[in-house]
């Protein structure tokens, strides 16, 4: 669902580039959009029975979304980051707060807030998708662990790889990435459904 | 082996960097087998979720440091006295000169006074807590009839008297532990961990005033390892959450759980925390987690007169020690404090399997 374009507010180029920086990555895009919206957020989590920890939580769940959401070809800024942050972790929060069994006053919606469903629902499908591989990666065991984890995440080459660990040569290492690479895609297609 | 070779073409055609003719007779390998067609499209998926994986992953690291980064700044507050930290840095930014000028003043007076009051005051409160650390004499025994097992190694002396022990932990992959500066009462350390042999270590840095202490693994058997899976939390945390410790104090790993019960140690001292779980002598040292594999202090004593009264302190000193350390020695400029955990969302059990390994025994001797 594409959203509405937010009221009377025009996306400014500079959000687009904090959200360019936050696809790739980059500190310092990931610094500022931190910075100028942590506080707003907390504030909320806090006076809304939630602690310290709840509003770091919530955050940086609802920065992943807006990374998804930023990673994406077809995505398209619509409101500000400010509006978006807020409107993800409120619904996060509330929802929390709905699965824990507590009362949620409904607080008549002073401050704006767009409609972040689809997002949030997508984003709960990636998390699921990732704990799955998480989940994978960690039964594994090492060193499979470590290895997968240099070539696969880290990036390294074969080569470095087999004299951090002190193979002989690279294809002695290979051989053994391959075997700990079956094994993880064993574990993670034992969860992960194709065919949905 | 075939199947290594399938796998390693399958992957280089899905990331390109395959040769243009292998690259067209691979395509024909798969148009006429429809097996390799299905592992590449399997494959294909499966290394999609790993980049998504490797993504948010690597975003999910980025985030906590910034997070840490600014609570440490005070741009974040979290309770506690981390914001006013954070004040007094900018504060101090402002106000170098005259605070300077001030604290060499205040100094002169604040030596006059505590030495009156070292000369006045009555004995130290210190014997209402006990330190953890363990005394080792009666392992000397046993450690001899095993260390006759091992191959000899010649930097721990042949008969040494242990005269304390601990328990320590890894806050750096190439061999750098965390322990209670009471627990180093000697000169030489040597330390083990649940499935290893005794290495030899050395201290690198003791503060008596803070009770931490920083040792490093000087043995040529000691591997470095290559990723920690806990995380030391800066930040503050919450009364009532649940934590749990692993240590020694018996010759095998103990674990324990209890829950923060105050966020100030002894006598109100912000620095620790106290912690209501059964601890006894010979876990002075030893990590303590949070469900989220976060360590948040550092086990150090309990009180004599109640039970299941323990003090640790705060993980943050570890932060100022390197700090300090590595304002006055720049060969500690890469000591890196693990600062996101892959612990999160695994059951205790496994949690405990995958931090053991980086906790050690710590045994030390004149």
């Amino acid at each position: 669902m594409v959203l509405k374009i937010h009221s009377g507010v025009k996306p400014e180029t500079n959000e687009q580039l904090l959200l360019r920086g936050l696809a790739e990555n980059d500190a310092k895009a990931i610094e500022t959009i931190y910075k100028d919206n942590f506080k707003m957020v907390q504030a909320f989590i806090l006076n809304n029975s939630g602690s310290y920890d709840d509003a770091r939580d919530i955050f940086q769940e609802a920065m992943i979304t807006l990374y998804e959401k930023a990673k994406s070809e077809s995505f398209v800024l619509t409101s500000q980051i400010k509006t978006y942050l807020y409107s993800v972790c409120r619904r996060l929060w509330l929802k929390r707060l709905q699965q824990m069994g507590r009362y949620v006053a409904q607080s008549e919606i002073l401050e704006e807030t767009i409609a972040v469903e689809d997002d949030i629902a997508i984003h709960e499908k990636r998390n699921a998708d990732f704990a799955i591989m998480d989940r994978a990666m960690n039964s594994l065991g090492e060193p499979c662990k470590s290895l997968l984890e240099s070539y696969y995440l880290q990036k390294k080459s074969m080569h470095d790889i087999a004299a951090d660990f002190g193979y002989t040569n690279a294809d002695n290492a290979k051989t053994q990435k391959y075997k700990c690479l079956m094994r993880l895609k064993k574990l993670f297609f034992s969860q992960y459904n194709i065919g949905e | 082996m075939e199947d290594l070779q399938l796998l390693d073409a399958i992957e280089r055609y899905l990331n390109g960097t395959m040769l243009p003719e292998e690259k067209k007779y691979f395509q024909q390998l798969r148009r006429n087998t429809p097996e390799i067609d299905q592992m590449v499209v399997e494959h294909r998926l499966f290394l999609q979720q790993m980049d998504l994986y490797a993504g948010q992953k690597e975003l999910m690291h980025s985030l906590n440091e910034v997070h840490n980064d600014l609570v440490e700044k005070g741009d974040i507050y979290e309770g506690g006295e981390l914001n006013t930290k954070g004040h007094v840095i900018q504060f101090w930014n402002k106000y170098k000169r005259t605070i300077g000028i001030a604290a060499s003043i205040a100094g002169v007076v604040a030596l006059g006074i505590s030495f009156l009051v070292t000369q006045l005051s009555p004995a130290t409160t210190k014997s209402d807590l006990q330190e953890l650390s363990r005394q080792v004499k009666e392992l000397n025994t046993k450690t001899n009839v095993l260390a006759a097992e091992f191959k000899r190694n010649p930097k721990i002396p042949e008969k040494p008297t242990y005269t304390s022990g601990g328990t320590g932990f890894l806050i750096d992959r190439k061999g750098y532990l965390v322990t209670n500066a009471h627990v180093l009462k000697g000169k030489g350390v040597v330390v083990s961990n649940s499935n290893g042999p005794e290495l030899s270590a050395t201290i690198v840095y003791k503060d008596d005033s803070t009770d931490l202490a920083l040792l490093k693994i000087d043995d040529e058997n000691f591997k470095p390892v290559t990723s920690l899976p806990y995380a030391v939390k800066k930040s503050n945390f919450d009364l009532g959450s649940e934590v749990y410790t692993l240590g020694y104090p018996r010759n095998i790993i103990v674990y324990n759980s209890g829950y923060i019960s105050a966020t100030a140690g002894y006598d109100g001292d912000t620095a620790s925390l106290q912690i209501s779980l059964p601890a006894n002598p010979g876990n002075s040292g030893g990590p303590v987690l949070n469900k989220n594999g976060e360590i948040v202090g550092i086990l150090s004593t309990r009180e004599r007169q109640a039970e299941g009264v323990v003090f640790a302190v705060k993980a943050k000193g570890i932060y100022q020690l390197l700090e300090d350390l590595k304002k006055n020695d720049t060969t500690y400029q890469n000591i890196k404090l693990p600062a996101s955990s892959s612990l999160k969302n695994l059951d205790r059990e496994q949690q405990i399997k995958q931090v053991q390994d980086y906790v050690y025994q710590i045994k030390v001797y004149n």
